[in-house]
């Protein structure tokens, strides 16, 4: 199956375009409000990658690749490890456990707040780059 | 600073995996890798120093108590295994700068350390961690990348061997998930400690049951016990030279080591021993272990073969010593861990240099090896020695140990074949020897050139551990000191 044509498949071509923008919010949303109702780092990642893997379905891999490129997944997943781990090292350095998220900030609420917030940042950094990846590398088995 | 060791020493080969591969460079990666690895050793030496009187180390992650939260359980027993393992994938990391170089593509070195430090942390996180679900994932984190690392073998079979031991690591990872979720639902709790407390008066001693059934089999699955060994011949035989030396010294122990501390610690001896009478599932398979598994060894023609073939047999000796289920049983249990990993990871590197030079490991045609590359046969043939257990060699130090408390019990039988299995890793061992001794090289092969010494890279590492190996050989007093203090607090369970 040829997975992109430039004249054809206008109306998918279309509702894509106009589609992609809303998963890309969506998955914003799941990130970011994952820590006062359902969601999270994993839902969010996915979701936000969905939105890359429709594009290439639609417009072709190059297309996807020029806008992603593999070489920034390859850093973005080890970014995404770099800031989970690194809210473990800080909150070691300042002085309580590994993950302790209390001592983040000037009180332990604000800190559970903030160190959920990196933490989950990080799990959807990396998920995204993984799915986008994974896309790519079954994506171009010819 | 003290207080945060646990938490280090997974965290530090965690952090530098994705850096390496944020910075790609294939000399860095490595130099990283080899500090970090050097860093890690030195915290579990430290951390060793704390418990080796008998203190117990609980880290609560995130500030969280224990049965609630997860936590680091730091005794005797896995501090020690903690710094094997670290100390081991130390040791073979200098070492593998050269032999890498050769087989591995320059552009994916990043990759092989990275991949090397991820099964590193992997592999401490289960020696350490007190909670049950976390020895899966830490078990998942260290067998995806011992997948990949095999993978990097030279040979087109490395990817065969890998998807081998990729499938069979999956049943076994399978099983010890489904029997972590079996003694979730027998008990609400996954801390070990918390575990071991609510293990006896559950309701459903059923579910508890099917629980060990899986937890053993998975584990011994990970651990190639005999039965079960057959990822390991290829995994071993076809990955790159330094993995193998790095995995034959830890993996397969660190799982051992899991499974020591279910059978004592968790279940309790009563339990796994008395009531289910473990020992006469674990005693065969280990006796057909070293028996057959040695027989077989003989007939190789593939050093690497031959000593795969070999470590399947000492995995036995180490389960039979678990299968006493005593206080000197599994003292020589551990101190063969311990000697054994040493030993095999010597080996291994032996066989590198052998590879490094000659490109092949075909044991007939490794004749006159001691006049073209002296150090790495003398390596070879004095840590051959360790394997076979002559005295005072670290192999005869765990055997010693290990035969005393098989008379201990009475169990004769075991004895004599432990003495048999014994005379056939002197035939195995000594074949190669006389090769590399005393054969005429044949014309063909007398003439080839590229046979001086493998770089000075390679021999420190390899002779290190040897040196470190015929210490602990000479003085087998302080291998068994800590051994049994580790095999006391296993047996002890959890206060």
């Amino acid at each position: 199956m040829k997975i992109y044509a430039r004249q054809r498949h206008r109306v998918l071509q279309v509702i894509t375009r106009l589609l992609v923008p809303f998963v890309l919010i969506f998955g914003l949303y799941v990130q970011f409000h994952g820590d006062y109702g359902p969601g999270g780092g994993f839902q969010a990642g996915v979701i936000f990658a969905s939105a890359f893997i429709l594009y290439g379905l639609i417009f072709g891999l190059q297309r996807t690749r020029r806008v992603l490129p593999p070489s920034v997944l390859r850093w973005l997943m080890s970014l995404g490890v770099l800031i989970y781990a690194g809210t473990g090292v800080l909150t070691m350095l300042l002085g309580g456990n590994l993950l302790d998220y209390d001592v983040l900030a000037h009180d332990p609420l604000h800190g559970q707040h903030w160190g959920i917030f990196a933490v989950e940042l990080g799990v959807g950094v990396t998920v995204t780059a993984v799915m986008v990846s994974l896309f790519y590398g079954f994506a171009s088995k010819r | 600073m003290m207080d945060q060791l646990p938490a280090l020493q997974v965290m530090l080969p965690m952090v530098a995996a994705p850096l390496i591969v944020i910075i790609r460079h294939p000399f860095w990666s490595w130099l990283i890798a080899t500090l970090i690895s050097v860093c890690a050793c030195w915290v579990s030496w430290l951390m060793l120093q704390q418990v080796v009187d008998g203190s117990i180390i609980r880290y609560a992650i995130g500030g969280w108590e224990a049965p609630t939260g997860i936590e680091f359980y730091v005794d005797r027993a896995n501090a020690g295994v903690a710094l094997l393992v670290s100390g081991l994938s130390s040791v073979v990391l200098v070492y593998a700068y050269h032999s890498i170089k050769r087989t591995v593509d320059t552009s994916k070195h990043y990759l092989f350390y990275a991949g090397w430090l991820l099964c590193l942390t992997g592999l401490i996180g289960m020696v350490i961690t007190g909670d049950a679900f976390n020895v899966f994932v830490f078990l998942e984190i260290s067998s995806l990348s011992t997948y990949m690392l095999i993978a990097f073998g030279s040979d087109r079979q490395a990817l065969v061997a890998s998807f081998r031991y990729l499938v069979m690591g999956s049943v076994g990872a399978s099983f010890i998930l489904i029997g972590i979720g079996f003694l979730y639902a027998a008990t609400g709790t996954l801390n070990m400690v918390d575990l071991a407390a609510r293990i006896p008066d559950t309701e459903s001693p059923r579910a508890v049951l099917v629980a060990f059934s899986f937890l053993t089999v998975g584990l011994m699955i990970k651990a190639a016990v005999f039965p079960l060994h057959g990822w390991l011949l290829n995994a071993y035989h076809h990955a790159p030279i330094a993995v193998t030396a790095f995995l034959a010294g830890t993996a397969t122990k660190v799982s051992l080591y899991i499974l020591v501390r279910m059978f004592f610690s968790i279940f309790g001896d009563e339990y796994s021993f008395g009531y289910l009478l473990l020992n006469w599932v674990l005693l065969p398979s280990a006796i057909a272990a070293f028996v057959t598994m040695s027989l077989v060894a003989i007939y190789q023609t593939d050093l690497r073969r031959m000593l795969a073939y070999s470590s399947v047999a000492q995995i036995g000796y180490i389960l039979a010593g678990i299968s006493l289920a005593t206080q000197q049983g599994l003292t020589a249990a551990v101190v063969h861990m311990f000697n054994h990993g040493m030993v095999k990871a010597t080996l291994f590197m032996a066989v590198g240099c052998v590879l490094y030079r000659a490109g092949h490991a075909h044991i007939p045609s490794l004749e006159r090896m001691m006049s073209r590359m002296p150090f790495t046969t003398t390596a070879f043939i004095l840590s051959g020695l360790g394997l076979i257990g002559v005295p005072l060699t670290v192999g005869f130090v765990s055997k010693f140990t290990l035969i005393n408390a098989l008379m201990e019990k009475g169990w004769w039988p075991a004895v004599v074949m432990i003495l048999a299995s014994s005379v056939m890793a002197t035939a195995y061992i000594g074949r190669v020897v006389y090769l590399m001794l005393f054969r005429e090289a044949r014309e063909s092969s007398a003439s080839g050139e590229g046979y001086q010494e493998v770089p000075l890279l390679m021999l420190v590492p390899m002779y290190a551990l040897l040196a470190l190996g015929l210490y602990f050989g000479l003085f087998g007093s302080q291998t068994l000191g800590i051994a049994s203090g580790a095999a006391e607090s296993l047996l002890g369970g959890y206060q």
